[in-house]
């Protein structure tokens, strides 16, 4: 018992799992889920596809912040990516063929893999601080999503690519295939080989990797392009869910929700150890959240006060100076400098 | 004419999670006086002074300033009672100018608006008169030298009309001509009737500056005494302790003529790096422990760095002979039998968040390449026999290294090096803040791996330390290497004779 | 020399403002005008505003991502008070300003106290301040309050025909009072030790925990007031007001020279980094054929420009040190 208590999932899947009830007994049809032409329908469903986006976004940026590095620039290459497969669809003669759709879809996580690529160059080789290397991919990034939209909100028709957002697989949605396999190849790759060592080794302590003979710029640089592809692909599914590309608000407040399902799922800003799964429980927690104030009536955009709510309560718990002083509130005297200094004597 | 002590201390008890850091330690300053604070790493010196100056608090215990007694809650409680202290490490702002950094926190003010030309003649009054340092105020700190970093921190403590002044390791990074300057200001502000604590692991330094010392060894107070009435020999038996004869029990060791024949298994030749180690050559033998004597900031540190790849040459090379491969990088090191334990622990080695497991097997992962992982089992395997083979404590594989003692931290370092089976162990520090007992076993353990025929460059501070494990010493002075000692050179006295420069 | 080196970003800064102008003065008819110029103050008064409060933040070595939700939290608050309410404005400014300076103190003290990255805790806060905003309205309200119309349309005229608006002096106010707090006050000084080393700070005895909770403090103000500017220029109280507002702010102040490390930086950079963003805007509109989201790209490649500068003269000094 008190292992399952101590486990790092514990906390992430009873706040989920006390989400659903609170939607079990609010509204018992919540769990109801009917096929309807070979597909799913309910809001369970619904919480799964709309939440795809997200947690793809939340896969890449898991890996991030276990370097101790953040990515901002997702929620711009979401729109980008969106934009440019969009744009280039929208040209096409037939916008329904296979080829130009998947050269569309090609063309936009080449250029999303670039995207993360340059974040990668400014973190690792020239040695940025990552939340201001990719600010400046955050800022001047909507400005080229528009740019490649001309600033209007591009809208296609092509059944074929609005596939990847609103088709279902064995009556499941697409997008839920698609992090699926995104998640799979995150785990294939960071535990089944030694990546995941190596990228918590780097987020603990970058310059002991490095003498320890690990490549530290190549794990930096392979994470930020990775987290550019997943955003990208979550770009993807976003254009391709409405059949259209808005270069100023498709993934708006992106980089900050993945932010918060990486810190529910447990994962330390801190860097160094990153819990997958946690992560993709983090994100469901929101995207459940979400559904819920829809579902009671509050106006949606109230979501952010919880959201800061949570996002606060989620971090002092993990602050370590926060725990220590509840525990020691009442039996030690308080000396402010003495927590600084105490850390260096026990080395 | 025994007067009344400025600073006195009492049954002082200091006690952190797992750590005795003082016990029942007493302590007298007098004003007119430079006292000494001496002990091994590890003694408490450091924690003493945290004391003193409001960054730790005392379980119990009383500190009595002028007879009065003192609850020092902070820096600034203790810099308003007249405390300063000047740390090794320069503790200033260097974006500042130097007149702010003498002043910031109490700059002459009219109205509140700081007068900055009044601050500005201030501190040029102030350095001159006392510091015979004449130098532009208005320029940012960064611009000047650590020597000279060093002074204006103390002017800043002066200015603060301090009685006691608390200097903490002052010497370690300045040569011996700004030692000598920081000495003569030292004796001026001691005629002034200032009470100065000087803590420093220099002997010589000790000597030639301090009336009066007191040594602490493992958190307890040995004694205090007249600096004229104690010989040097009997000092460090004292900060060492009972030791001294556990110490000895180390397996004798071979003639470093025993090695002339054996292949050479890394050379530097006229290797240099700018800032960091003039051009020098140095060859090391199979099976051969060679010692790196110097004072800190000798280039020690960057001369195990340079056969290691963590910094570039900037002309010379370094090569593992048997490859007849360069070293550029860690990496490159690693693959071609290298292997460095840092001085760092904490910031170069320890892979703070990660298990004992990990931080063990990470080295030879990396060598392995990312797409071959060592198996779950293998790794366990390798983890306890390592647990087992250096006594690492607690044994749990899945310990995470922050939780460990500086001493089983240090194993598991040298763990992670030991796995990856190299030619060639490079040692900064290993036995630096850990307990006496997983010293001798490191000491030991490096000339059990000699005699298996592995090469090892070993630094440390403690010149005992490098005499008992080494074949050879080189020796190294302001960024240079001056010279090798060998055989019946190798004592004491020479060693600090050539260190010294004499 | 290391004098010069220390102004080479502002220097840097002010040459590109005055070099942006001649050009846009050759290259469009009308551009070289006395309005010109003080239209980018009366265009980006609130700018100037925020990012004054951001530069004590990012100078003390922390960020604030909060501001822009509290500009629109202010609008919110001032437009639903005087709107619906009906009280004075006598009352509301006071009351909102009271308002940004209490969350500033809040984020600062839970940064300074739980040691938690300011970047987390000012973007909880950032949420906090957005979300408050639709729990009293999803809509706009519009102002139409005498008070705040005057104070949106009171043109004080200059002589030579030019005009500013009242925002303006309220924004050159600010900027004149931060330059006197961070250079001459211990206050200023302090924010600058601490960006420089906060552990050094802590062991020379500068109160460090009330210096911390001030900058975030002062921020949380000076957002206020931008958001009480806001609102004279907007004339509404919206959820929506000046979204992305913050990267703006940061990006004004990065490129006015002032390091994000913290400990190095200048008020009068942050007022050229402002203008820059104002002249770019200016030219942009000028040209016609270019889109307004030129900006954001050219902002974001000046931004990239001024961080690699900034790397640069770092790597220089550390060389120049050893």
């Amino acid at each position: 018992m008190r292992q399952l208590y101590k486990h790092h999932l514990f906390w992430p899947v009873a706040i989920l799992f006390s989400l659903l009830l609170f939607n079990f007994i609010y509204s018992p049809d919540f769990f109801s889920i009917v096929v309807r032409d070979g597909k799913l329908y309910g809001s369970l469903i619904d919480i799964l596809n709309f939440g795809a986006p997200l947690m793809l976004v939340s896969i890449g940026m898991t890996l991030v912040i276990a370097t101790k590095g953040i990515d901002l620039s997702v929620g711009s290459i979401v729109a980008i990516a969106g934009a440019l497969s969009c744009l280039i669809i929208s040209r096409g003669n037939d916008q329904n063929t296979l080829s130009l759709v998947l050269s569309a879809m090609g063309m936009a996580l080449l250029l999303s893999l670039f995207l993360g690529l340059w974040n990668g160059l400014l973190v690792a080789k020239a040695g940025i601080q990552p939340i201001i290397a990719t600010l400046i991919l955050m800022v001047a990034g909507r400005g080229i999503a528009q740019l490649i939209t001309s600033g209007q909100i591009i809208t296609v028709n092509s059944p074929k690519y609005a596939f990847i957002g609103t088709g279902a697989l064995a009556a499941l949605p697409v997008s839920v295939f698609v992090v699926a396999l995104m998640l799979a190849i995150a785990l294939l790759l960071t535990r089944k080989s030694a990546l995941g060592l190596f990228i918590e080794a780097v987020g603990c302590n970058p310059e002991a990797s490095r003498l320890s003979g690990i490549r530290s710029v190549m794990v930096l640089m392979l994470v930020y392009v990775f987290c550019g592809l997943c955003a990208g692909i979550a770009g993807l599914l976003v254009s391709s869910n409405v059949s259209s590309a808005d270069g100023n608000n498709a993934g708006l407040w992106y980089e900050l929700d993945a932010i918060l399902a990486v810190v529910i799922g447990g994962t330390s800003l801190n860097g160094g150890r990153f819990y997958l799964i946690g992560t993709i429980i983090g994100a469901l927690i929101i995207q459940t959240l979400t559904t819920t104030i829809y579902m009671i009536g509050i106006p949606p955009e109230i979501t952010l006060v919880v959201k800061a709510c949570v996002v606060l309560i989620v971090c002092l718990i993990q602050s370590e100076t926060f725990r220590k002083t509840l525990v020691h509130r009442w039996n030690t005297r308080h000396y402010t400098a003495e927590r600084e200094a105490t850390s260096h004597v026990n080395q | 004419m025994e007067q009344q002590p400025v600073l006195e201390m009492r049954g002082i008890h200091k006690q952190f999670p797992g750590v005795k850091a003082l016990s029942n330690v007493d302590f007298r300053l007098f004003s007119g006086e430079v006292h000494a604070l001496m002990g091994e790493n590890g003694a408490g010196k450091s924690s003493l002074i945290k004391v003193l100056t409001g960054v730790y608090s005392i379980d119990q215990g009383a500190v009595k300033l002028s007879n009065q007694p003192v609850s020092l809650k902070s820096p600034l409680e203790a810099q308003e009672a007249g405390i300063s202290t000047v740390y090794q490490e320069v503790n200033l702002c260097t974006n500042l100018t130097v007149a702010e950094n003498i002043f910031i926190g109490r700059e002459p003010r009219r109205f509140g608006r700081i007068l900055w030309k009044q601050m500005n003649r201030n501190a040029d009054k102030l350095l001159k008169d006392r510091m015979q340092l004449n130098i532009d105020v208005t320029l940012p700190l960064h611009a000047y030298s650590v020597a000279i970093q060093q002074l204006i921190a103390i002017a800043r403590a002066l200015s603060i009309s301090a009685k006691v002044l608390i200097l903490d390791e002052p010497t370690s990074s300045l040569d011996a001509n700004e030692v000598k300057q920081l000495f003569s200001i030292m004796q001026t502000l001691k005629q002034d009737g200032l009470a100065i604590l000087f803590v420093t692991h220099f002997l010589d330094q000790v000597y030639e500056i301090s009336d009066r010392i007191t040594i602490l060894r493992n958190g307890n107070l040995v004694g205090e005494y007249m600096a004229k009435d104690l010989p040097k020999l009997e000092l460090v038996s004292q900060m060492i302790g009972k030791d001294l004869t556990q110490l000895e029990k180390l397996p004798s060791k071979s003639a470093s003529e025993q090695f002339e024949g054996n292949e050479i298994i890394a050379e530097a030749k006229q290797a240099a790096r700018k800032g960091a180690i003039e051009p020098f050559d140095l060859k090391l033998r199979k099976g051969e422990v060679i010692g790196l004597a110097g004072l800190l900031g000798s280039g020690r540190t960057e001369t195990a760095r340079l056969f290691f790849g963590a910094d570039a040459l900037d002309q010379g090379t370094v090569r593992m002979s048997k490859a007849n491969q360069h070293i550029q990088s860690p990496r490159k090191a690693i693959e071609h039998g290298v292997a460095f334990c840092s001085e760092n622990r904490k910031t170069e080695g320890i892979l703070d968040e990660l298990t004992v497991r990990e931080n063990i097997i990470v080295a030879l992962q990396s060598t392995r390449g990312w797409y071959k992982p060592l198996s779950r089992k293998k790794q366990n395997e390798i983890a306890e026999h390592y647990i087992q083979l250096l006594n690492i404590n607690p044994p749990h594989t899945e310990q995470l290294i922050k939780n460990l003692s500086g001493g089983n931290q240090q194993k598991v370092l040298l763990a992670r090096w030991l796995l990856t089976q190299p030619k060639l162990l490079i040692l900064d520090e290993p036995t630096r803040g850990i307990d006496v007992g997983a010293k001798t076993e490191i000491q030991r353990l490096v000339l059990d791996l000699s005699a298996k025929g592995m090469s090892v460059l070993f630094i440390s501070s403690e010149l005992e330390e490098v005499l008992r494990v080494s074949h050879r010493i080189a020796v190294l002075r302001d960024r240079r290497k001056i010279k090798e000692i060998s055989d019946q050179e190798m004592t004491e006295h020479s060693i600090m004779k050539t260190i010294a420069g004499g | 020399m290391s004098i010069n080196r220390k102004y080479v970003p502002i220097v840097v800064t002010t040459s590109l403002f005055l070099l942006m102008f001649i050009a846009g003065s050759f290259r469009y008819n009308g551009f070289f005008s006395p309005q010109v110029l003080l239209n980018l103050l009366i265009d980006n008064a609130f700018l100037l505003i925020v990012a004054v409060g951001m530069s004590f933040v990012i100078i003390s070595g922390g960020i604030d991502l909060s501001v822009g939700a509290v500009i629109a939290l202010t609008t919110m608050i001032s437009a639903s008070l005087v709107q619906q309410l009906n009280w004075s404005p006598i009352i509301v400014i006071p009351l909102v300003l009271l308002i940004g300076a209490l969350l500033g103190c809040g984020m600062g003290a839970i940064i300074h106290y739980f040691k938690i990255q300011p970047f987390i805790v000012t973007l909880a806060g950032m949420f906090l301040a957005r979300g408050l905003c639709y729990v009293i309205s999803i809509q706009t309200i519009t102002i139409d309050n005498p008070f705040y119309t005057a104070m949106a349309q009171t043109k004080i005229r200059l002589p030579g025909g030019s005009f500013i608006s009242i925002s303006v002096i309220i924004a050159l106010v600010v900027v004149a009072a931060a330059i006197y707090i961070a250079h001459y006050t211990s206050f200023g000084r302090n924010v600058y030790a601490i960006g420089g080393s906060e552990q050094s700070a802590l062991l020379m005895g500068l109160p460090v925990a009330k210096t911390k909770i001030l900058v975030y403090t002062l921020s949380g103000l000076c957002s206020a007031l931008a958001g009480v500017v806001f609102t004279f220029y907007m004339l509404s109280g919206y959820g929506l007001h000046a979204v992305g507002m913050e990267l703006d702010t940061i990006a004004a102040v990065v490129i006015g020279g002032t390091l994000l490390t913290g400990g190095v930086g200048y008020i009068v950079g942050t007022f050229f980094g402002v203008m820059i963003q104002g002249i770019i805007q200016t030219i942009i509109s000028f040209e016609g054929t270019l889109s307004s989201w030129w900006t954001k790209i050219v902002i974001g490649l000046l931004l990239c420009l001024f961080i690699l500068l900034q790397k640069v003269l770092s790597a220089r000094q550390a060389i120049f040190k050893s």
